[in-house]
């Protein structure tokens, strides 16, 4: 455990921080910015992937294709409008608490259940003709394709460096509170907006299977 | 683009969404590939503005900077690959293949210098 900078606390070493703060420290838990005993996991899992698309066959790329996607979902539903309200309104050393337990996972799971869902997204609609533009559902293909690009601008392009910015900051031995609550505030509001569009993408997807 | 087409209906759809699928199921063989080599360029563009302004910043982190970008390149390689991988087996070639391929690596150098560059500015 270390001692975290945050308004009115004190900083690692035990120095005061600001004179009028109180004169206890928070404690930051050593982690791992990347969990390296899940990696085998995502190792067994995209090989699980590469199997299914060599195979071809519709049984496994559908059942990649809905838990990843179902996974996808419902981790951007949850942190977008349950766990990110909630996290915004946290005091900063339980932000600190909760985001050193929280983001190095999701550093694992978010990227792998992505990936799984889109690339057998991908083949199961080779294997289906459902990416074809003759597809008389192919409007809502297409809707369902600008969903996924808007979501992963908004993901690579700001969720995640912020995500990983936060875990190096909480890695410094002084972390910038102000630095923290810049990125987390990023990370809840792009969390919510990735949580409007998965509602999309239900609407979609729940049509695309309903025909 | 060619691949084995699956004649017939398809397995796992319903009767009538069988009926309402197309006959074969690979992608069409002329593809309009202009929107798409647009769209890479301008994505190549924005990739080397950004590379530019980065290089004309004093004092940034730029050993934090590698530190963190080699290690997400890595994975986004790995993330890119198996995409490729996708398009490979589905015997995709030609100028179809050769933008795709070339979004993936624009994809593969941006996102980790993205993350690299939010991590090292607070350095």
């Amino acid at each position: 455990m270390a001692a975290v900078s945050t308004p009115g606390s004190v900083i690692a070493g035990g120095v005061p921080a600001a004179a009028a703060g109180p004169p206890a420290g928070i404690e930051r838990p050593d982690f791992q910015i990347v969990p390296r005993a899940g990696l085998p996991i995502v190792a067994v899992v995209l090989g699980l992937l590469i199997a299914a698309v060599a195979v071809n066959e519709l049984w496994p790329l559908m059942f990649l294709h809905v838990v990843g996607g179902a996974t996808w979902t419902i981790v951007d539903l949850f942190m977008g409008f349950v766990l990110g309200p909630i996290l915004g309104s946290m005091p900063i050393p339980a932000r600190i608490a909760l985001s050193t337990r929280l983001m190095p996972k999701m550093l694992l799971i978010m990227p792998t259940a992505v990936v799984v869902t889109l690339t057998a997204g991908w083949q199961l609609g080779t294997h289906l003709g459902t990416v074809q533009s003759s597809y008389y559902l192919h409007g809502w293909v297409v809707a369902s394709y600008i969903v996924v690009g808007v979501m992963a601008v908004i993901a690579l392009g700001l969720l995640e460096p912020a995500n990983v910015a936060v875990l190096s900051e909480l890695k410094k031995p002084q972390p910038n509170p102000a630095v923290i609550e810049r990125l987390m505030k990023r990370f809840i509001y792009t969390s919510g907006m990735t949580g409007l569009m998965q509602v999309a993408t239900l609407v979609i997807m729940t049509k695309l299977a309903s025909g | 683009m060619s691949a084995p087409a699956h004649s017939g209906a398809v397995a796992g759809a319903s009767v009538g969404e069988a009926q309402r699928l197309p006959p074969v199921t690979h992608l069409p063989k002329h593809v309009p590939l202009a929107p798409a080599v647009a769209l890479l360029a301008a994505s190549v563009l924005v990739l080397a503005a950004n590379l530019a302004m980065l290089a004309r910043v004093r004092g940034f982190a730029w050993g934090t900077f590698f530190a963190v970008a080699r290690w997400a390149a890595l994975a986004y390689a790995l993330i890119a690959g198996m995409i490729e991988y996708v398009f490979l087996r589905n015997h995709t070639s030609g100028g179809p293949l050769v933008v795709l391929t070339l979004s993936l690596v624009v994809f593969a150098i941006h996102v980790p210098v993205l993350i690299g560059f939010t991590v090292a500015r607070y350095r």
